[in-house]
């Protein structure tokens, strides 16, 4: 398995697939009264995130947790970094400490690099300023696996910033890796020119794009792009872009609707069309848990009987 | 130091005399006082047998950092990273702290070169004062200092009326306004070449674009003018064509470009090397063809470092915080030999005209860039076309943030010669 987890790119079909296939063993772990099996008991998981991140540190933290592993949370405010320790120290520091997996976080883009260069632990990109976001885009996988029992063939729609997206980088590499065809769409300012290098489609206009889908990908659109004049004003993004309910009507019959939070509801997605029920934001968030669970599994070279063993004997 | 030295064996190669001739020089108080004589008798002999002896190296773009930042460079180890690779006179950028937009930091400058003797070194004036594009520096008085290459080398004169006012008041003083070209607004934020890279990767990109723009309109104003214009450091295909249009339109323009341009591209930054992030920064594979055929065909005059020593705290950091730059003073020939000669793009003439002669013709220095010739002052490099070499810490300079780290290079300096002295023998600094 991979030493480090920084880009969707790095992926083969056969590391996603497994990587999908013991996040399934792991998933039955959050059902059970006692959620928690022996796997990496006595390894150090370090979740290091210098931007703010509920939802993605939670679940690296559960993750761990649910495996048994230490886990320390570091964070930039009222750590050492707001006393202005660099990067390296930092890492050095974590070195130190004998940490075995580090979780970052970090707004520059390629963060993630350079600390493995300062760092024996495997180090997981959990979000890179506008570059990845690569366990955000396995959980998205999973989901869409579980809902439509495949991927390959697929037709995806990634609907929104893709150029400062870090979600739709690593979706749409992982997505063309396992064989699904993708089309990004959004306003021309908004989507890299070279972006058809990456193997996907690109549409201007969301309508023409929805009665084939079978996923609806959603992005967070942040309300200063318009100040940076990517486009003229909410309003008209939410109009030419937004996910509303008269759209939703013409998605075909069993798509499914993501978004990988957080949610500006009213901008790119209508509040009541989150709540659908062709709508998996939640279970994207369920499944984001066994993901991790199963990639800090693999990554740290768990055995397979302290794992796998005792979550079968208990289902 | 002996007051006589003979270069025995040596081939020379002096585009200045259209020279290529193994040659035996002889140097004499400072300046070369036979060629093709044997060695009387008593004299200290370099053994030069399988070495290439060329005219001294001259380079229009680097920055030394004193007075300022002297925890990354002085003008002492500038000059010696310079020696090193080979320079007897380099142009030191104007954007230190404080600014040379005025004689005091120019002299400040020139005595510290003069103390440490091992380059000399010619100081750069800022166009506007303090660098800040608003008022033009005295130009007049720096000149008369005897600054002959004005920048605000980090960015353009701003405004066209501005760099059209400069163009004029300077052909008073017979000086080059020399342009940084990039436009501002698209450039904003940037941290690499606009492209399929820079979607891939995540950073933000400026697109060639954003120096072409500015290469047309100071082109244009050039033209208007009819002022002598120097374009630093091109990086883009457009521009090249640009200037060769200009050109054979008689513009008075000429053109420089980095070794790390003509090495490395956009693609080469996947691993977010800092060391790689330059400004212009590196582009695409199509613009470093462009720019190696822009040197080969002479549309480039002059290849130039853009010597930029920076902390290693400060390259050791976050992609989007640490600075533009590369070293560049002693690995320059060397990639020049490797990317350039030795695939059979460009002749060791041109290259050592690139790197010699006609930088010095820019800076108008008649003690530099040859002719190696009975007369001339003994600013000579003595280099091994063949030496292959892995480029690692320590260097010369007082930083290490060389593009070229890690990499394999072909031609190495062995000695050099400032005005007959040894600034450089079998490959180390002499002082």
């Amino acid at each position: 398995m991979i030493k480090h987890l920084l880009s969707t790119q790095q992926l083969s079909r056969e590391d996603v697939v497994r990587i999908l296939d013991t996040a399934e063993s792991f998933r039955e772990v959050g059902t059970r009264v006692i959620k928690k099996v022996p796997a990496l008991r006595g390894r150090t998981v370090v979740n290091l995130f210098y931007e703010n991140s509920t939802r993605t540190r939670i679940s690296f933290e559960l993750a761990a947790k649910r495996l048994s592993a230490d886990v320390i949370n570091f964070s930039s405010s009222g750590s050492s970094v707001s006393k202005g320790e660099s990067l390296k120290d930092t890492a050095l520091t974590l070195q130190a400490m004998g940490a075995d997996a580090i979780v970052m976080r970090h707004s520059s883009s390629g963060s993630p690099y350079a600390l493995t260069k300062w760092v024996s632990a495997s180090v997981l990109n959990a979000g890179d300023g506008t570059h990845e976001h690569p366990t955000q885009a396995l959980l998205d996988l999973y989901t869409i696996r579980e809902r439509l029992g495949s991927i390959e063939g697929r037709r995806v729609a990634i609907t929104g910033d893709v150029l400062h997206s870090r979600v739709a980088r690593s979706l749409s590499f992982a997505l063309v890796t396992m064989g699904a065809e993708v089309t990004l769409v959004g306003p021309p300012t908004l989507i890299p020119p070279d972006a058809p290098l990456w193997g996907v489609n690109v549409s201007y206009d969301l309508d023409e794009v929805l009665p084939k889908l079978d996923v609806c990908y959603m992005l967070r659109v942040q309300r200063e792009r318009q100040r940076q004049q990517y486009f003229p004003s909410v309003r008209e993004y939410s109009r030419l872009f937004g996910l509303s309910r008269e759209r939703v009507e013409t998605l075909p019959a069993g798509a499914m609707i993501m978004h990988p939070g957080p949610m500006n509801r009213g901008v790119e997605i209508d509040s009541d069309v989150a709540d659908l029920p062709q709508s998996v934001i939640e279970e994207q968030v369920t499944n984001g848990i066994a993901v991790r669970m199963s990639l800090l599994y693999l990554m740290l070279g768990g055995s397979s009987s302290s794992a796998f063993g005792e979550a079968r004997a208990d289902a | 130091m002996p007051d006589r030295l003979f270069l025995k064996g040596g081939r020379v190669v002096d585009p200045a005399s259209d020279t290529d001739a193994v040659s035996n020089v002889l140097v004499e108080v400072g300046r070369i006082a036979a060629i093709g004589e044997d060695a009387p008798a008593g004299v200290s002999v370099l053994d030069c047998d399988g070495l290439i002896v060329a005219p001294g190296f001259v380079d229009l773009h680097a920055h030394l950092r004193q007075p300022g930042r002297e925890d990354k460079e002085t003008v002492e180890t500038g000059s010696r990273a310079a020696a090193s690779g080979g320079y007897t006179a380099i142009a030191a950028m104007a954007n230190t702290d404080p600014v040379a937009d005025h004689v005091g930091v120019i002299e400040e400058v020139r005595a510290l070169a003069a103390q440490a003797g091992l380059c000399d070194v010619f100081p750069v004036g800022a166009i506007t004062k303090g660098l800040e594009g608003e008022s033009l520096a005295e130009i007049g008085e720096l000149a008369a200092a005897g600054v002959r290459l004005f920048s605000d080398d980090g960015r353009p004169v701003p405004t066209a009326r501005q760099l059209r006012m400069a163009l004029q008041y300077a052909q008073a003083f017979d000086v080059v306004i020399a342009e940084h070209c990039e436009d501002a607004s698209l450039a904003e934020g940037a941290q690499m070449h606009e492209g399929y890279s820079s979607a891939t990767f995540g950073l933000a990109g400026s697109p060639g674009e954003a120096e072409e723009i500015v290469v047309a309109r100071d082109l244009a104003l050039t033209q208007l003018t009819g002022g002598r214009l120097h374009l630093c450091h091109l990086s883009s295909a457009a521009s090249v064509d640009l200037v060769r249009r200009a050109k054979a339109a008689g513009v008075r323009v000429t053109a420089e470009v980095t070794p790390h341009h003509l090495t490395f591209v956009d693609e080469d930054l996947s691993t977010y090397d800092t060391n790689l992030k330059v400004n212009p920064p590196l582009r695409s594979v199509d613009d470093r063809e462009a720019l190696r055929a822009g040197l080969a065909d002479g549309t480039i005059d002059a290849i130039a470092t853009d010597h930029a020593p920076h902390a290693v705290e400060e390259k050791e950091a976050e992609f989007d915080q640490s600075p533009p730059g590369t070293i560049g003073l002693e690995t320059s020939l060397a990639a020049v030999l490797t990317q350039l000669v030795q695939p059979g793009r460009i002749s060791m003439s041109r290259a050592i005209e690139a790197l010699s002669s006609e930088p010095a013709r820019i800076l108008g220095l008649s003690e530099h860039g040859g002719p190696v010739a009975p007369g001339s002052a003994a600013n000579l490099t003595v280099f091994d076309p063949t030496a292959t070499w892995v480029v690692e810490a320590p260097f010369a300079s007082r930083s290490r943030n060389s593009a070229f780290l890690g990499t394999t290079l072909t031609g190495r300096v062995v000695h050099t010669l400032l005005r007959g002295e040894l600034t450089v023998a079998d490959g180390k600094p002499t002082r």
